[in-house]
């Protein structure tokens, strides 16, 4: 691994100036990803800024909103009472990524900003315009099974691997940000961004800006909720895909919804035209079947995925029946 | 060595010894003076450049440590090869297999993904601090009772997930077991007799 400047800052400030100042530096948390990157080759970053110290760890009513503090740990924000009775969705998707021992590493804020698991980033001997602009694609014409259908550009068609971040697209989280230039609030759907030209950025996220915490706001999504995870074992590895669905149900009709795919594309992938297309239908796997093909349109498959053409709608049929039955 | 006392390990830690001096002198003449000076305890807000050791307290298995270590030391690396704790054992070193598994302020954690830096002031409870003298843990018990193993290199990884998995309260069913126990991968297949083994701690209401 490379070697590098570490730096533990006590003041929220400080940890900002010094990724700002520095092209070079990184923000540390969790580690769970960056580390196994850094021992790759992937990243080499020349400086750490361990922001472990910051007090960012809360989980707290704020208005409308749960806030979830970006340091709090995948494992607390599963098991908080709060976040249990009023956002399942979250805790289904949170349980879903990883093991329990990278879940009592993982930060809340790390978990956003991990990075694509596409085979060609992660190896160093392989051309990848995510690690590498400007040296191409080895996803386009290799083998590109676990890749995107939806998003994608002739540069990049890596797929994004969070499951949380599946589910707070889904219920409308909003990001808060501190960076030099002060604080702003990011819609979760506009924290990650679709490849186009420049691949090597995952988010809209400025240098030195540090993700706080997460506002999920209350919703009536508290019952009927699935996140739904299709992958190679049973339990303990990426999606090839995966279908977050939440329903306010008044009897069997369905009064608002809430769908994303995750796997599928760049970022975590909401269905609004989906959504819209469930309210006053009667919560059937007919109505479901219908809002699958609308949530499928435009997607497109390269030489190993098609299976996901098929199973990406499967995948939210099967979420959007066991929402309806929970 | 690392160990603030400064002295060498006994026994067969000598050639490591000398090949771990000898890199450390090599990195430290390449480095300016100033910043070797940085290492003083006021690092918080300080830069530690590259080469440069930083100082890190630890609670090993009950036993306090001051240490030096490089910021890429991987706790995983520490334990091993600085605290000479080898039951911690290194499987993938990338968090997929869960061999390295210890438990940090009683949180189980894979000690391969994380920089030892980054748990100053920690207490860390590595495979070798379960049983209590000559008598074993009762979930070290159990894995014996029940086979819980063939090669046993992803053993103590095992236990200690399974001991925080019981402690968690997520050991209610098999199910439950397999879901919360899968961050630990067995190339051997003794899953039946390690969830059984979990069961049967699980069951026996020992405290663990």
């Amino acid at each position: 691994m490379n070697q590098f400047n570490y730096i533990r800052p006590s003041k929220q400030q400080a940890a900002i100036d010094a990724v700002a100042k520095d092209g070079n530096a990184k923000f540390i948390a969790g580690g769970t990803n960056l580390v196994d990157l850094m021992k790759r080759g992937v990243m080499a970053p020349q400086k750490l800024v361990d922001i472990n110290r910051l007090p960012l760890t809360k989980i707290e009513r704020q208005g409308n909103a749960l806030r979830i503090g970006a340091l709090a740990l995948n494992s607390t924000v599963a098991d908080d009472r709060q976040v249990r009775e009023r956002q399942p969705l979250l805790v289904q998707a949170i349980n879903a990524g990883a093991s329990a021992q990278l879940r009592n590493m993982a930060t809340t804020g790390g978990n956003m900003l991990q990075r694509t698991r596409c085979p060609y980033f992660y190896d160093t001997a392989m051309p990848c315009n995510k690690r590498e602009p400007g040296t191409g694609c080895g996803a386009l014409e290799g083998i590109n099974r676990m890749h995107a259908i939806f998003g994608f550009s002739d540069k990049c068609i890596a797929v994004h691997p969070s499951d949380m971040s599946v589910a707070l697209v889904a219920l409308d989280a909003t990001v808060l940000v501190s960076g030099p230039k002060g604080d702003r609030r990011i819609p979760f759907t506009d924290l990650h961004r679709l490849p186009g030209d420049a691949p090597e950025k995952d988010t809209t996220l400025e240098p030195g800006e540090l993700i706080t915490a997460v506002d999920v706001p209350d919703g009536p999504f508290t019952k009927h909720v699935s996140y739904y995870k299709v992958r190679e074992r049973a339990s303990y590895a990426f999606a090839l895909v995966s279908a977050a669905a939440a329903l306010d149900l008044d009897g069997t009709t369905i009064k608002s919804a809430r769908l994303a795919f995750g796997s599928v594309a760049h970022k975590p992938w909401r269905l609004t035209a989906a959504e819209q297309m469930l309210v006053g239908k009667p919560a059937t796997e007919e109505t479901f079947r219908q809002a699958a093909a609308v949530a499928m349109q435009g997607a497109k498959a390269f030489k190993h995925n098609e299976y996901k053409l098929k199973l990406a709608p499967n995948t939210l049929i099967q979420a959007l029946k066991t929402a309806a039955a929970a | 060595m690392n160990l603030e006392s400064d002295k060498p390990a006994q026994h067969d830690e000598a050639r490591r010894y000398f090949l771990k001096q000898s890199s450390l002198l090599t990195a430290l003449a390449l480095v300016p003076g100033p910043v070797v000076q940085a290492a003083s305890a006021q690092f918080d807000e300080t830069v530690a450049a590259a080469f440069e050791k930083v100082p890190l307290k630890l609670e090993v298995n009950g036993k306090k440590y001051k240490l030096k270590v490089e910021p890429r030391t991987t706790l995983l690396d520490l334990l091993r090869e600085n605290l000479n704790l080898n039951g911690t054992k290194k499987g993938c070193d990338y968090g997929q297999c869960g061999a390295c598994t210890v438990h940090v302020d009683g949180q189980r954690v894979n000690s391969c993904l994380s920089f030892a830096v980054m748990h100053d002031g920690k207490k860390v409870t590595t495979i070798e601090g379960l049983a209590d003298a000559d008598k074993l843990h009762p979930m070290q018990a159990a894995f014996v009772k029940h086979d819980g193993f063939q090669c046993g290199y992803c053993t103590p990884g095992q236990i200690m997930s399974a001991v925080a998995c019981v402690r968690e309260g997520h050991a209610d069913s098999e199910g439950e077991i397999r879901e919360y126990m899968s961050g630990n991968i067995c190339r051997c297949g003794a899953y039946t007799n390690i969830v059984a083994a979990i069961q049967e701690v699980k069951n026996g209401g020992q405290k663990v």
